[in-house]
């Protein structure tokens, strides 16, 4: 009895890619990444002890890589969900410019390559910490957390504020309580910045599916929770000052824009309904942004012009 | 633009082979820019890696004992 041949099939060639380099860098979500990077550049620069320019350029370069290895495999893991909403439907992946695949090799290339050479240029502490960040934010909160839990921005956040503390590792090589202050002023930040978008957007997360505070707990409870949040976030605000890193400058500057913070959140917790509603939670999502990005410049500036105590 | 008279081609099939034929230009553009960038970025990185190497090594290889 003879074998009948063997066939092989002729390979299939995948489609070539139809993106352009603007795809691959909104990919990166270049948004969150220059967060990321100001926050570091902060952590780095108040540091007690000064790193080189050139290793601190470096630094910041590999962090923003390591940032946007995030956002990539972020895209990548949650491509069918962000098709379903209105904000993410124009992402590169949804839009079919880039393959899913891409989008990962992409990613675990950047994420890779971020860390090992962070470690291998400028110190393993830095390192470990921009692949815990990673790893968190990928495994913890975009696998596990963000389709399961209205907590999910709340813990999730830990991820987006990692960034200082890197920083602060980059040119120390350890960790501290005045880097853990920064990421604690950024953690408590991140749930009113996004139950504010999730407010205004809730047909958006409750057609993709995703349980956001007010899809699940309701709207009445998400403004009360980002009232509390942004309380906590005014009062870390002072935590540097306390801790005798920030000077009264600073200071003054936390209370002014923890004043406006607190009062576009009361508008939030007042204003419930109609196009004043939503128009108050616009207004919360965009100063938060204002807050966050004005307070760490305060320590900046304060540092670099040696104005504190 | 078709004209309808390429031939005894209706001119909706002249359009779309006009499409094609820019998509595929376009797209060969792109790919020609993401080279161009990938090439760029590991210049930039090569630039990166050498002048930390020096800022690492710092006075050390000019003072080495001989």
């Amino acid at each position: 009895m003879s074998e009948p041949p063997v066939t092989f099939s002729e390979p299939q060639a995948l489609p070539a890619s139809s993106a352009s380099v603007y795809d691959f860098i909104v990919l990166l979500k270049p948004t969150v990444m220059s967060l990321a990077v100001f926050t570091a550049a902060v952590g780095m620069a108040i540091a007690p002890v000064p790193l080189h320019p050139v290793l601190a350029f470096a630094a910041l370069i590999l962090i923003a890589m390591g940032a946007g290895a995030a956002g990539a495999l972020n895209m990548w893991y949650d491509a069918d969900i962000d098709a379903l909403m209105q904000r993410t439907a124009k992402r590169p992946i949804p839009r079919g410019r880039i393959r899913r695949e891409e989008a990962a090799a992409f990613g675990l290339f950047l994420a890779a390559f971020s860390v090992l050479s962070l470690g291998l240029l400028v110190n393993w502490v830095a390192a470990s910490l921009l692949a815990a960040s990673i790893v968190f934010y990928l495994v913890i909160y975009t696998h596990w957390l963000k389709r399961r839990t209205p907590l999910n921005i709340v813990i999730g956040g830990a991820a987006g504020a990692l960034p200082p503390m890197i920083g602060w590792a980059a040119a120390t090589s350890s960790v501290a309580w005045a880097s853990f202050v920064l990421f604690l002023i950024i953690f408590l930040w991140t749930p009113p910045h996004f139950w504010a978008l999730a407010l205004y957007r809730s047909r958006d997360y409750e057609r993709a599916g995703i349980p956001m505070m007010p899809n699940v707990r309701g709207t009445a409870h998400t403004r009360q929770q980002i009232l509390l949040y942004t309380l906590a976030t005014v009062l870390a605000g002072f935590l540097p000052v306390a801790f005798g890193f920030a000077g009264y400058g600073y200071g003054a500057v936390a209370a002014a824009l923890g004043a406006g913070f607190l009062f576009c959140a009361w508008r939030v917790y007042r204003v419930r309904e109609g196009f004043e509603a939503d128009r108050a939670c616009r207004l919360l999502f965009t100063f938060s942004i204002l807050y966050l990005f004005a307070l760490f410049g305060a320590l900046w500036v304060e540092h670099g012009f040696g104005l504190g105590r | 633009m078709a004209s309808g008279l390429d031939g005894n081609r209706p001119p909706a099939e002249i359009e779309d082979k006009d499409a094609a034929a820019e998509e595929a230009e376009q797209a060969k553009r792109r790919k020609r820019l993401r080279s161009l960038a990938i090439a760029w970025a590991l210049f930039a990185l090569v630039l990166l890696f050498f002048f930390v190497t020096i800022v690492r090594l710092g006075g050390n290889v000019a003072n080495r004992p001989l």
